[in-house]
């Protein structure tokens, strides 16, 4: 107990000097002794799920969605301290569905779906809590949080896979194009013969509008443009038909032209083979036209979601609104952008109120203090409609509320 | 490839020629000259009948060292492509022959240490990169620090002041064992491995922490680029991510090392073979080279230059054997 307190006391020392970005030397050690002890702690945990399913075997709530993300956490134990990059979301990804998800840069888009891959720089990147249930199907579920490598490594590629924002270093340099995809094919239907494989990955070439399909396949990757590797990664991607493609900035790279054909040539693939789509981006043009249900991210955190109609018919979190605002519509005459003042709190160091309400434009009572015994804190989620919710206290009597993401003491997982 | 191969070796042909014309102007003027030395040993002679100066004079014109150094270039030169070498001065015997008779203990030396530490360090290399910064990296990290930063004259001689001194179970120095006469031709292979085994020891001790640090930073950039984030997100198991994957684009960089260090396998290690008293060709042209003996360092120098040379062509060709982004025109 007396422990506890004297780390709580460092703690708040550790806040102090974190405003100066000042770290003594001693600071630093105890810093990178408590991360080694939690990463030694969870790398053991997650070893030991190996031996006994039932601790990564699990049910999802509803069988109708592929993924079920929550409350997950993911956490940096980084030399600087815990930097929660992920902290307490919850939102599903129904079957045969797009969902975009955005926000800006460092806002935790990416580190959602490499948490749900399992492909976080481990040791200092983990999942320290929640749950990601993953839909096997047959009425059981992973919980990849605690899933072990070996199982993880049927999922990926086979029925999750993904599509990274860099086509140009995303293949390897070493390996011919044929080779790359034939991989994917070899290693989750080890039933197919040689000549199938060969069949089915031309067939895939082909089917992301690859003409000189023959050729490609015995090409190497530098011997492509960006938007012809991203079509091999989509083909790679698509090739065991997966459940889910996660989609993590997939045009960013590449100019508009190809832009607008890779994300067709996504959509179009994705009706052919019934599979959902997760698209991370921050192009909320590419979400207008592609998703059915957005989620808006910000800080690690999960602020609106709803379905397309409603993030961009009736934006209902400020940071939302002013997203919405600050787009070039055209024909419309203005002499700058609209542009949401201020940044993003410093991530190791979150306040305990609304993230977004120093930045706030339309801050109401309950933001700042306690109004009836509510308010002050961070904001629960509040269903607004039957498919929109919102995380700001504006909405607390008129929605219904839900629940507060829970974010986890990592003091405590080392006890 | 053959137009590369050939256009590379007529320009190996050319730098060959400045090398060696470059090393000859240097040894032509060298502090020391092994004439001179030995017209003044003559002179000095008692009943000697030609003082220093006609000595000197008979001797450069026998050495062939009075023509000037150009003209002494080509004569060397032109003897040289023939094949003809020469006599060592300092040994007395042709060059080819005194070559011969040491260089192979230096390669078989130089040869079973860069196995070792080829078989050493690049496993430990990628071991650290695999797991940065556990135990197992900072240990490997301090065993290459230490590797590197110790002399070779200090680990030999402590070493040897362990195995042979304390442990008895080598011999101090020397290649051959007391009754190495008298041995079987097995067992006179085994009396002179047994000879080698401190020598390879030192060599690969030393080198191998300058390996393990370039395999241990090559893996690592190669772990954290995104290709490897692809292959694991495809499914790919982790021990084939690390085999096929990562060792292929981790092979560029070190081929490229590796070729050359073909000169190195014949060159010799001359403070290695001095403390373990090898007759190797590290103190046969270290000797050499302090007498000032020409035709033997002429040609010990041309040979390591063709080594050189060739060991560049190699590693060009194994790089563009291991990158498929290379390509020989």
């Amino acid at each position: 107990m007396a422990d506890n307190k004297e780390i709580k006391e460092e703690k708040k020392e550790d806040n102090k000097e974190n405003k100066s970005s000042f770290m003594s030397g001693k600071e630093s050690r105890r810093i990178t002794k408590f991360n080694r002890k939690v990463t030694k702690k969870l790398e053991a945990d997650r070893a030991n799920a190996k031996k006994d399913p039932s601790l990564y075997m699990t049910h999802m709530k509803d069988d109708k969605n592929v993924v079920e993300f929550d409350n997950v956490c993911t956490y940096f134990f980084s030399d600087v301290g815990v930097v929660k990059a992920v902290d307490g979301i919850s939102f599903n990804i129904p079957k045969c569905s797009t969902v975009g998800v955005v926000g800006e840069s460092g806002c935790g888009k990416s580190v959602t779906s490499l948490s749900l891959m399992q492909l976080l720089q481990r040791p200092s990147g983990q999942t320290v809590g929640g749950e990601i249930r993953f839909n096997l199907g047959d009425g059981t579920a992973y919980n990849i949080v605690n899933t072990p490598t070996s199982k993880m490594q049927e999922i990926r590629g086979n029925k999750v896979s993904m599509i990274f924002q860099e086509p140009m270093t995303s293949l390897n340099p070493v390996f011919k194009i044929g080779m790359q995809v034939n991989e994917v094919l070899e290693l989750h239907h080890p039933e197919m013969s040689k000549e199938e494989i060969k069949n089915r990955t031309l067939e895939m070439l082909e089917m992301v509008g690859i003409a000189n399909k023959e050729g490609v396949y015995e090409m190497y990757p530098h011997e492509l443009s960006g938007g012809m590797r991203q079509r091999v990664m989509i083909a790679i991607a698509l090739a065991c038909s997966p459940e889910l493609i996660i989609a993590d900035e997939p045009t960013t790279a590449l100019d508009v032209t190809i832009q607008a054909q890779i994300l067709d040539l996504l959509s179009a693939l994705k009706d052919k083979i019934n599979s959902s789509i997760m698209l991370i981006t921050h192009d909320l043009g590419v979400v207008a036209s592609m998703a059915d249900y957005v989620v808006v991210m910000y800080a690690g955190r999960v602020i609106e979601k709803g379905t397309a109609d409603d993030i961009f018919h009736h934006p209902a979190h400020p940071y939302t609104i002013g997203l919405m605002k600050s787009k070039p519509v055209v024909g419309k005459k203005v002499d700058s952008l609209y542009n949401i003042e201020g940044s993003v709190p410093n991530p190791v160091n979150m306040p305990d109120y609304c993230y977004f309400r120093d930045r706030c434009e339309m801050q109401c009572d309950r933001c700042k203090a306690k109004v009836d015994k509510v308010g002050g804190d961070y904001p629960p989620e509040i269903k607004i409609s039957d498919t929109h919710f919102v995380s700001c206290y504006r909405f607390y009597d008129e929605g219904s509320v839900l629940g507060y993401p829970e974010t986890v003491n990592v003091e405590e997982l080392v006890k | 490839m053959a137009k590369f191969i050939t256009k590379r070796l007529l320009y190996s042909v050319l730098i060959l020629f400045f090398v060696m014309f470059l090393i000859y102007v240097l040894m032509y003027n060298m502090p020391m000259s092994f004439v001179e030395t030995k017209a003044r040993e003559l002179a000095s002679r008692p009943g000697a009948t030609k003082s220093y100066t006609e000595w000197l004079a008979d001797l450069n014109a026998q050495y062939g060292m009075d023509k000037g150094v150009v003209q002494g270039y080509f004569v060397w030169l032109h003897s040289a492509v023939r094949g003809d070498w020469g006599d060592s001065w300092v040994w007395t015997i042709p060059v080819i022959e005194k070559f011969n008779d040491t260089v192979w203990y230096s390669f078989v030396l130089g040869l079973v240490s860069f196995i070792f530490e080829i078989l050493i360090a690049i496993p430990l290399g990628i071991t650290a990169a695999k797991k940065q910064y556990s135990f197992t990296d900072y240990f490997t990290t301090v065993v290459a620090m230490v590797s590197i930063s110790l002399p070779t004259f200090f680990l030999a001689t402590l070493l040897k002041y362990v195995f042979a001194v304390k442990l008895g179970w080598v011999d101090l120095t020397g290649m051959q064992g007391r009754d190495y006469q008298f041995l079987s031709t097995f067992g006179k292979f085994l009396d002179l491995a047994k000879h080698f085994v401190l020598p390879a020891v030192t060599l690969t001790v030393v080198g191998i922490g300058s390996l393990m640090r370039y395999t241990r930073t090559n893996m690592l950039e190669v772990l954290n680029s995104d290709y490897i984030r692809t292959a694991r997100a495809k499914g790919v198991p982790e021990k084939k991510v690390i085999g096929k994957h990562a060792f292929r684009n981790t092979l560029i960089p070190l081929v490229t090392m590796l070729g050359g260090s073909l000169p190195g396998l014949f060159s010799g290690a001359l403070i290695t073979e001095t403390l373990f008293g090898i007759r190797g060709i590290g103190y046969a042209s270290y000797n050499s080279m302090t007498q000032a003996d020409i035709p033997f360092i002429m040609f010990y120098l041309a040979f390591i230059s063709v080594l050189t040379l060739l060991g560049n062509l190699i590693s060009d060709l194994l790089y563009a054997a291991v990158d498929p982004r290379v390509r020989l025109s």
